[in-house]
C-alpha cells in the first residue's frame, strides 16, 4: 500500500473506531440510571456492542499507522483533537429520547457503512464490518422502535422525541458528508461511497419519523469539525472521565 | 415510570432443547418490547434459538391451596406407568 493511502485509511480507520467508542461512553453513563432495568441492560449490551468494534478498530488503525500504537493507546493517550469521531455522538445524553434520537441517527448510518465495507477492498476492513454490520441491526431495531413509542406516544414523549430530533438534525449533515479523503478512498474499493450512504440513510429515517408522526427538521445550520479534529466542549469532559484511570495508572489492568 | 409497565414472562427454546421452558420474567411495554428485552436479558450467552413472551396477567396458575387434591392422588397410581404392565412372551415388535 502506498504511503498516502496508508494515512488516509489510518484516518478513517479512526473517524469509524472514534464514532463507536464515543457512542459507547455515552451509552454507558445510562447505566443504572435509564427508565427501566431492562433499558439499562439493552444500552449497556449496545455500548459493549460499540465498544467491541471500536476496540478492533482502532486494533487496526494502530497496526496500519505503524507507530507502535496499540488500542489503549489510541483509546487513553490521544487528546481531543486527535480524536476523528463526528459531533454528534459526543453531544450530551440529556434527555432519554435524546440518547435514542442519537443512536437512531447513528445506527441508521452505521448499519448500511458497514454493510457496504463488507465487500471493502480492505479485507481486515471488511471482517471487521461483517461482524459489526449484524449489532448495528439491533441498535436500529431499539432505537426505531423507541422512537416510534415516544414520537407516537403521550403528549409529552412526542413532543420530547421531536425536541431532540430537531435538536440534533443540524449534526447530520457532518456525519453524510462526503469529504474528499473519503472519496478518494472510496474511489479505491476501501471505504463506503458517502453519496450511497447518504441515500440509504435518508431512506431510513425520513420514513420512520413520518411513521412516528415526527417533522423532518428543516436543512440548515450545519456544524462540522469533528472529522478534522475540531470538536465540541463535551468531548473534552467525556475523554477526562473515559481517560483518568489510564493516565493516572498507565498500563493498570483489571 | 417503574410499576406502570406490564410483567411478561419469557421462555426459551434453546439450542439443545425441543420445548420452549420458563426462564424469568420482565417489564416492557408490550409485545414487541418484550422480545427485544427477553433478547437482552436472557439470551446473551447464546441460550436460545427462539422466545416467547407472555403477558403474565394471561397465565392461569394452579393454586398452592390446591396442591393436595391437584397432586396428592397421582402418588400411588403405580398403573398410570408403563413398568406397571408386564409384557407377555412372545410378543414382538414392542
Amino acid at each position: 500500500m502506498s504511503e498516502p493511502t496508508s494515512d488516509l485509511l489510518f484516518d478513517y480507520l479512526l473517524r469509524l473506531g472514534d464514532d463507536a467508542l464515543i457512542a459507547a461512553q455515552r451509552l454507558a453513563e445510562w447505566y443504572a440510571s435509564s427508565p427501566e432495568m431492562e433499558e439499562d441492560v439493552a444500552l449497556a449490551n449496545i455500548a459493549l456492542d460499540q465498544l467491541g468494534a471500536a476496540r478492533a478498530l482502532l486494533t487496526y488503525a494502530g497496526e496500519v499507522e505503524g507507530a507502535g500504537r496499540d488500542e489503549d493507546a489510541l483509546a487513553y493517550l490521544r487528546d481531543d483533537r486527535e480524536f476523528r469521531n463526528c459531533l454528534l455522538v459526543e453531544l450530551p445524553n440529556r434527555d432519554f429520547a435524546v440518547t435514542i434520537a442519537k443512536l437512531l441517527l447513528l445506527s441508521a448510518y452505521q448499519l448500511p457503512r458497514y454493510d457496504a465495507l463488507v465487500s471493502s477492498a480492505d479485507s481486515r476492513l471488511a471482517e471487521i464490518a461483517a461482524k459489526a454490520r449484524k449489532e448495528s441491526a439491533y441498535h436500529l431495531d431499539h432505537a426505531a422502535r423507541w422512537a416510534l413509542r415516544l414520537g407516537d406516544g403521550t403528549e409529552d414523549s412526542h413532543r420530547r422525541m421531536q425536541a431532540a430530533v430537531d435538536a440534533l438534525w443540524p449534526y447530520v449533515h457532518e456525519l453524510l458528508a462526503a469529504d474528499e479523503p473519503t472519496i478518494r478512498l472510496a474511489a479505491a474499493g476501501i471505504a463506503a461511497d458517502p453519496a450511497e450512504l447518504r441515500a440509504a440513510w435518508l431512506s431510513t429515517v425520513e420514513p420512520l419519523l413520518v411513521e412516528a408522526t415526527l417533522d423532518r427538521p428543516a436543512d440548515g445550520w450545519a456544524p462540522e469539525g469533528g472529522r478534522v479534529g475540531r470538536h465540541t466542549e463535551h468531548l473534552s469532559y467525556l475523554l477526562g472521565e473515559a481517560q483518568v484511570v489510564h493516565r493516572a495508572h498507565p498500563g493498570v489492568r483489571w | 415510570m417503574s410499576g406502570e409497565w406490564p410483567l411478561w414472562e419469557v421462555f426459551v427454546r434453546s439450542r439443545r432443547g425441543l420445548s420452549h421452558g420458563h426462564v424469568g420474567s420482565l417489564h416492557a411495554p408490550d409485545a414487541q418490547m418484550a422480545l427485544r428485552n427477553a433478547r437482552d436479558l436472557y439470551t446473551r450467552r447464546q441460550e436460545g434459538v427462539s422466545i416467547w413472551v407472555v403477558p403474565a396477567d394471561a397465565i392461569s396458575a394452579s393454586s398452592p391451596d390446591e396442591k393436595d387434591a391437584f397432586f396428592d392422588p397421582a402418588a400411588d397410581k403405580v398403573y398410570r406407568y408403563p413398568t406397571f404392565y408386564e409384557v407377555p412372551e412372545g410378543v414382538a415388535h414392542l
